[in-house]
């Protein structure tokens, strides 16, 4: 496993970036604390094509993260299949990186060794690990912070030191949850344009959560809408507004973008509606 | 007692605490800064005239003989400030009632155990809390017993300890351990417990062995707790070591206790409560540097805020 756990060369814009995800079928049942079972998830298909920004967007609790869980290989799915490139996934899937909306950050490490922590992982060389770790701060525009720790960056910055930290091993395939979720409006845009642009030089395959329609909108190539729970694929919309889409935040007047956003929430609205009146109604 | 506790954070913070007004910022940086200081010269004349009233008191309740006969307090029971002063500079200057070494020997023999049994203690508590944190199946294994040997008065293991390893250090060390273990044992495990699990999952999907989690996330992440129960840890080292040094030793501050005990002599006793009392100050203050180099990373309010 850990023979083809190896860091790829840093991908200077020539994307050769992400692996192809195919789910299929993929269902995942919890055994609640009464001893029931409990679908989270049930009869999932989806396809992320290699390089794809694909933003998958539902209900609270419809089973978003335990999607993310089943293709990081964190959790074994209880029926159903996640392939990875070729690859049957069996354990964690190799070529990964995880961004959560709580940074899990080292709070009592500095940001160098945060950052350093992917390449040291997987067995590189310290004085390599920290040429690369630094050379990624600068990327995501904190270079003179390397010395500080965590408690004394702010929630953007803690933002950029968690995206040099997944994206350093330049991984086949991103997951993110909810990554920009905690922040305010402005710091979102800025982290969001960030994201597009080491997106488009590394080219992993992205899975991306949000409630966010315009941010999925905006981010993605393909939005996928989830049912309430139990979550299965609801909607898959393709996403054509022109790359690289440039500011987030202008590409949101856009005609298309306007139409595109109105059809998801067309779509969503019934769902969301529905969890809603069941959690009230459970109430 | 609030405001007294407040103003001692907002002293203790040199350069923490900046001026709120903008202006001109180094005159009333100075002011600030001359507030603090003021400050802490008031905590001080407080806290020295409660010393002095409390001790003064108590000497002065000695003295005081209302009827003429009795005083307030029995010198013979609650023993004398003036006197205890004597008894202590007895202690250190004595050396012609040598029957158990001279007092520095003696303190020694004491420190000496409760840093053994401090140290033996924590390693055990830590590895032992760390193991049965992240594993569930030993935890569930032996779990019950740590709890039955838990409830066990430690008293009654200082005897038995005495009966079956005799006079020596070795039961002392022991004793100290045995308290200290259980301390530092369910922080550990506390601390394993209460590990971020997205921290977890995240170096797991770097691709990271379990070896390696415990490295860089689980004992890192206890170590907070663990430190935090190093403070009471060492002053149940001492605890640990005395008792057993009372219930039966040739030598110690134990012994210098229960036999000041035996011929009625309560200012031995506070004597050698102050040496204690010097010598725990004295290892918190190491423990102190400790946790200040380990838990460097915190935000400082936190520690500042333990401090109190
Ligand atoms: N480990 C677990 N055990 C039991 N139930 C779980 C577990 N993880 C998630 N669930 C349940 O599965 C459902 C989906 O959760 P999740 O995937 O976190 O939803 P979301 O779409 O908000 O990310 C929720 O109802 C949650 O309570
Ligand atoms: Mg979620």
């Amino acid at each position: 496993m850990s023979a083809n756990h190896r860091i790829r060369p840093p991908a200077d814009g020539g994307g050769d970036g992400g692996a192809r995800i195919d789910i299929a079928g993929l269902t995942k049942r919890y055994l609640t604390p009464k001893g029931e079972t409990f679908t989270a998830i049930r009869d999932v298909s989806l396809t992320v094509e290699p390089g794809q920004f694909c933003s998958i967007v539902g209900p609270t609790g419809c089973g978003k993260s335990t999607t993310l869980a089943q293709v990081s290989g964190l959790e074994k799915p209880s029926a159903g299949s996640v392939k990875v490139g070729s690859h049957l996934v069996d354990g964690i899937t190799n070529g990964v990186s995880y961004m959560f909306q709580a940074d899990a950050l080292f709070p009592w490490k500095s940001v160098l060794s945060n950052v350093m922590m992917g390449p040291i992982l997987l067995g590189t060389p310290k004085r390599e690990a920290t040429e690369l770790a630094r050379d990624w701060l600068r990327r995501v525009g904190l270079a003179g912070f390397e010395d500080r720790y965590p408690h004394q960056l702010s929630g953007g910055m803690r933002k950029r030191v968690a995206m040099a930290a997944a994206l350093i091993n330049n991984p086949r395939i991103l997951l993110m949850d909810e990554p920009f979720g905690a922040l305010d409006v402005q710091t979102k845009a800025i982290m969001q344009n960030e994201l597009l642009k080491l997106w488009e030089e590394l080219r992993p395959s992205v899975l991306f959560i949000t409630h966010d329609l315009d941010e999925a909108v905006a981010l993605s190539d393909r939005v996928v809408i989830m049912t309430s729970s139990p979550g299965s694929v609801k909607d898959v919309f393709d996403i054509d507004l022109p790359r690289p889409r440039g500011n987030v935040q202008q590409i949101r007047h856009e005609e298309r973008f306007l139409e595109l956003q109105g059809q998801i929430w067309e779509s969503l609205k019934d769902e969301v509606t529905r969890a809603y009146a069941r959690t009230a109604g459970a109430a | 007692m609030t405001t007294l506790t407040h103003g001692e954070a907002r002293g203790g913070a040199p350069k923490g605490s900046a001026p709120k007004t903008e202006q001109p910022a180094a005159a009333s940086a100075a002011k600030a800064r001359s507030a603090a200081q003021r400050r802490k010269v008031w905590i001080w004349v407080g806290r020295i005239a409660l010393a002095v009233v409390i001790i003064g008191g108590w000497q002065l309740c000695t003295n005081v003989k209302p009827d003429g006969k009795h005083p307030l307090v029995d010198p013979f029971f609650f023993g004398m400030p003036t006197q205890i002063w004597d008894a202590l500079v007895a202690l250190f200057s004595n050396t012609e009632d040598a029957s158990f070494g001279s007092i520095w020997e003696n303190i020694w023999v004491t420190g000496q155990e409760a840093i053994l049994g401090f140290l033996l203690g924590t390693c055990v508590g830590i590895v032992l809390g760390l193991l049965l944190g992240s594993n569930r199946y030993l935890s569930s294994v032996v779990g019950p017993y740590i709890r039955i040997v838990n409830s066990i008065p430690r008293i009654i293991l200082g005897s038995i300890f005495i009966v079956a390893f005799g006079l020596g250090t070795f039961p002392k060390v022991l004793l100290a351990a045995v308290l200290v273990f259980f301390v530092v044992f369910f922080n550990a495990f506390q601390g394993v417990r209460e590990v971020d699990q997205n921290l977890v999952a995240n170096v797991r999907v770097l691709g990271a062995s379990p070896f390696q989690v415990a490295i860089h996330v689980t004992i890192p992440s206890a170590m907070t707790w663990i430190i935090a129960s190093l403070h009471t840890a060492f002053g149940f080292a001492i605890i640990g070591a005395l008792v057993a040094e009372v219930l039966g030793a040739q030598q110690g501050l134990g012994l210098i206790i229960s036999q000041a005990q035996g011929k009625f002599d309560p200012d031995t006793v506070f004597a050698c409560m102050i040496i204690i009392a010097v010598i725990t100050l004295l290892a918190e203050f190491l423990i102190g540097l400790l946790e200040h180099s380990l838990l460097k990373w915190r935000p400082p309010n936190k520690s500042e805020a333990q401090t109190i």
